[in-house]
């Protein structure tokens, strides 16, 4: 059975280049980038190149760039290290209510050291108000963390606006944020974006599961979370994956031409969402979200079984959040969504790879689905 | 230090004549969940069943876990073997004990001489004993009333046993001696729940499921196989039945009125496991309800489901509450496997307004227009099957 694949915010088919790039690394170049010797230098030689591929895309300096394992650790690291390296500014943390779990269950664990968490909700059409989250700082907010893009329903949020807002209430708070799912599709200028940190992830972007990046601004030094051996400039210790993040500059390069992509992936996205909307299905993604991601309800019908139907005729979506699966969805609740809203929500996440016969053939297995599934009266 | 497990029987002992049958089925039940464990010898002396090890690769850990499952077992102890000599006893004590002596405040020996060459007399042993294992440990108190722990020494024919009080079984009698029925598993948490239960009572379990390819997952049957796999630590090995179930679930959908599907499908349950349980030697059914749980679990449902039943339908669960069955499900392993969120065949298609209170007649009247036997027939023909272990 042939795949059709529209989970890409789960994880992305990895591109050919990333995969070649990883295996020369492991089979050919397979140094310690510590090491002294000849094939040591060259793998240390390729992660520094890595670190100025990425670093460009992000629009800072290489120093800036540690690798990590992926997107939860970034988070981990930059929500925990920021958050204990402001603790003498106070104990405030103010995050929003649809972050990826990986950001909020750690601010949730810093309740627990004193931290006093302040959840912010998008509104109905799962937008964030910039005015109305900075309300929420004060002298006391240590740390504000705000994701570029929802990962369930593809809300772009006004990052920039929202930390300029934070920081004039309080310059010396720090800004995080989790830029998983826009990393390689829109602009993610940290300077532009206001951030003192931000998140990135490899296998989002069709590189490999295993690895990310954290950029941590020149000057805010937090803690590690990994002690070891001194590598990441002492920021991560532990030896550097170097195929993995090979891959992942591989897979940056490809992102060059975000324009072109982002015009094909739109398109496909509103052949689907023209013709589910003419169809009865309810689209719960905001209109100007990014086109990557499209989150529609067939309503009365579970998500579960929808995504079990698709799944018999090789085609993949998500049921809200891949990683939250069975749960309600946060994100969904917190845009105050009623329950059978909720309950019957699909993520379809697209990417560069998709087709247009692979769309109709979605939005065709989507309707056969709706219809076997509506008990006739 | 050489130990071995020792088994009381519970009611075994009251079953009169079929006594050695019960525990002839009890014994091969141990002997089988033994295998897994090693070599061993299994005997009986009085009423006592010893498990021996054979070698020093016999996990008498598991062997322990695996005993504390099989129904018929009132009690069960490890004991650590020493030879027949005062020395030896004391010494062999002293180590197998010292965990629990280490934490306990108050203890008493109970010396039971069975070998009647052995010198000491059965209070001159438990004083010997006693006072041995007071001079190790100071801070314990004899009482002989109350006691924390109760070190018990046996002296028999081969050897001594020094053990320390006995652990409680799992009660019930033997899988086996209670003929054979089957239990209607969806992946919830109650199902488990009354199979188990019907297990403790000597029940040999078969299992059928239903299952809605292509809206169900593959990961739901897994979860159903988990959960029997849990269940059959109790209940020994058992054939699971996977019927097949959408087809007729869109006939109902398309043919019946809408507030009778969940009564109409649970008939079509009914009447498919009835068929499979009656070809493999079953007896009764097995189901998980618990009157008013949900729409279809009122008496007026289950009256409307029992009408095409001509075996009796075994409902453990009938009286408990929600807490006492999750109570239940944790102590024998499956709630945690029970939560995992897939959907099953009942959630697929849902009715918005479930008849509560159906009247067997209109819901004859309203599923007459399908060919019940025909699709009973063919659901019963294409179920799958398989050994879960």
């Amino acid at each position: 059975m042939e795949n059709i694949y529209f989970d890409n915010s789960a994880t992305t088919p990895p591109a050919t280049e990333a995969v070649q790039t990883a295996v020369r690394f492991m089979t050919e170049e397979y140094g310690n980038p510590s090491s002294l010797h000849h094939m040591g230098i060259s793998a240390a030689a390729a992660l520094n190149n890595a670190r100025k591929i990425i670093a460009d895309e992000l629009g800072c300096d290489v120093s800036e760039v540690y690798f990590t394992s992926g997107g939860t650790e970034s988070n981990n690291t930059a929500i925990i290290g920021g958050a204990i390296k402001n603790k003498h500014i106070g104990n405030g943390i103010v995050t929003s209510a649809f972050e990826h779990d990986s950001v909020i269950n750690t601010v949730k664990s810093l309740e627990a050291e004193g931290f006093k968490a302040q959840f912010v909700s998008p509104d109905k059409n799962g937008c964030i108000s910039a005015e109305k989250f900075a309300e929420k700082v004060d002298k006391n907010t240590a740390l504000v963390s705000c994701m570029l893009v929802n990962n369930e329903i593809g809300t772009i949020n006004d990052v920039a606006q929202i930390f300029k807002l934070a920081k004039a209430k309080n310059p010396s708070v720090i800004c995080h944020c989790d830029a998983v799912q826009a990393f390689g599709k829109i602009s993610c200028l940290v300077k532009k974006l206001c951030c003192d940190m931000m998140s990135i992830s490899g296998h989002k972007i069709h590189a490999i599961k295993g690895v990310g990046a954290l950029y941590i601004k020149k000057g805010l030094v937090i803690r590690p979370r990994n002690i070891g051996g001194g590598q990441e400039n002492s920021m991560r210790s532990g030896t550097e994956s170097v195929p993995l993040i090979a891959a992942f500059s591989e897979a940056t390069k490809l992102c060059k031409q975000k324009a072109e992509h982002h015009i094909k992936v739109q398109s496909l996205n509103e052949r689907i969402k023209n013709a589910l909307i003419n169809e009865g299905f309810s689209i719960n993604s905001p209109s100007d979200a990014i086109p990557y991601i499209l989150n529609v309800s067939v309503l009365g019908v579970r998500s579960e079984v929808v995504l079990n139907y698709l799944s018999s005729k090789g085609i993949c979506v998500s049921a809200g959040s891949a990683c939250s699966k069975g749960k309600r969805s946060h994100v969904l609740s917190s845009m105050g969504l009623d329950a059978k809203r909720i309950d019957s929500a699909i993520r379809i996440s697209l990417s560069r790879y998709n087709t247009e016969d692979e769309a109709d053939k979605l939005i065709n297995a989507l309707i056969e689905a709706k219809q076997l599934l509506t008990i006739k009266r | 230090m050489k130990e071995i497990i020792l088994i009381k029987n519970g009611e075994l002992a009251l079953k009169g004549l079929n006594r050695s049958t019960f525990e002839a089925v009890m014994i091969k039940r141990i002997r089988r969940s033994m295998k897994s464990c090693g070599e061993c010898d299994i005997r009986k002396a009085q009423s006592v069943i010893y498990i021996e090890p054979k070698d020093d690769s016999f996990d008498i850990d598991r062997a322990e876990m695996l005993v504390s499952k099989v129904f018929g077992i009132a009690g069960y102890s490890r004991a650590a073997v020493c030879k027949k000599d005062m020395s030896d006893i004391c010494s062999v004590a002293k180590e197998f004990l010292s965990e629990t002596l280490s934490t306990a405040k108050t203890f008493k020996v109970e010396g039971k001489r069975g070998d009647k060459s052995f010198p000491l007399t059965s209070p001159e042993l438990s004083a010997e004993l006693g006072g041995y294992l007071l001079s190790c440990y100071g801070h314990l108190k004899v009482d002989v009333k109350n006691p924390e722990v109760t070190v018990v020494c046996e002296i028999r024919d081969n050897a001594a046993y020094v053990r320390a009080g006995q652990k409680k079984g799992a009660g019930g009698i033997p899988v086996g001696t209670g003929g054979k029925a089957a239990i209607l598993i969806s992946g919830g948490i109650d199902s488990p729940v009354a199979a188990w239960m019907m297990a403790k009572r000597g029940v040999e379990l078969s299992a059928i499921h239903f299952a809605s390819p292509p809206f169900t997952s593959p990961l739901a049957e897994q979860k159903v196989k988990e959960l029997l796999s849990k269940v059959a630590l109790y209940a020994g090995q058992m054939p699971l039945f996977t019927v097949h179930f959408t087809e007729i679930q869109k006939r109902i959908g398309e043919s019946c009125p809408e507030e009778f599907f969940t009564i109409i499908m649970r008939r079509f349950m009914m009447r498919i496991s009835q068929r499979i349980a009656a070809d493999h030697r079953c007896q009764a059914l097995i189901t998980g309800e618990s009157l008013g749980q949900v729409a279809s679990q009122t008496i007026g449902g289950l009256v409307c489901t029992d009408a095409v039943c001509n075996m009796p339908v075994f409902r453990p669960l009938i009286g408990m509450d929600k807490n006492e069955i999750v109570s239940i499900s944790q102590k024998i392993d499956t709630f945690d496997i029970s939560i995992r969120p897939y959907e099953d065949c009942c959630t697929v298609f849902t009715p918005k307004h479930p008849k509560t209170k159906p009247k067997l007649y209109d819901i004859e009247k309203a599923e007459a227009v399908l060919d019940i036997d025909a699709l009973v027939e063919e659901a019963v023909q294409t179920a799958r099957f398989e050994i879960i272990e």
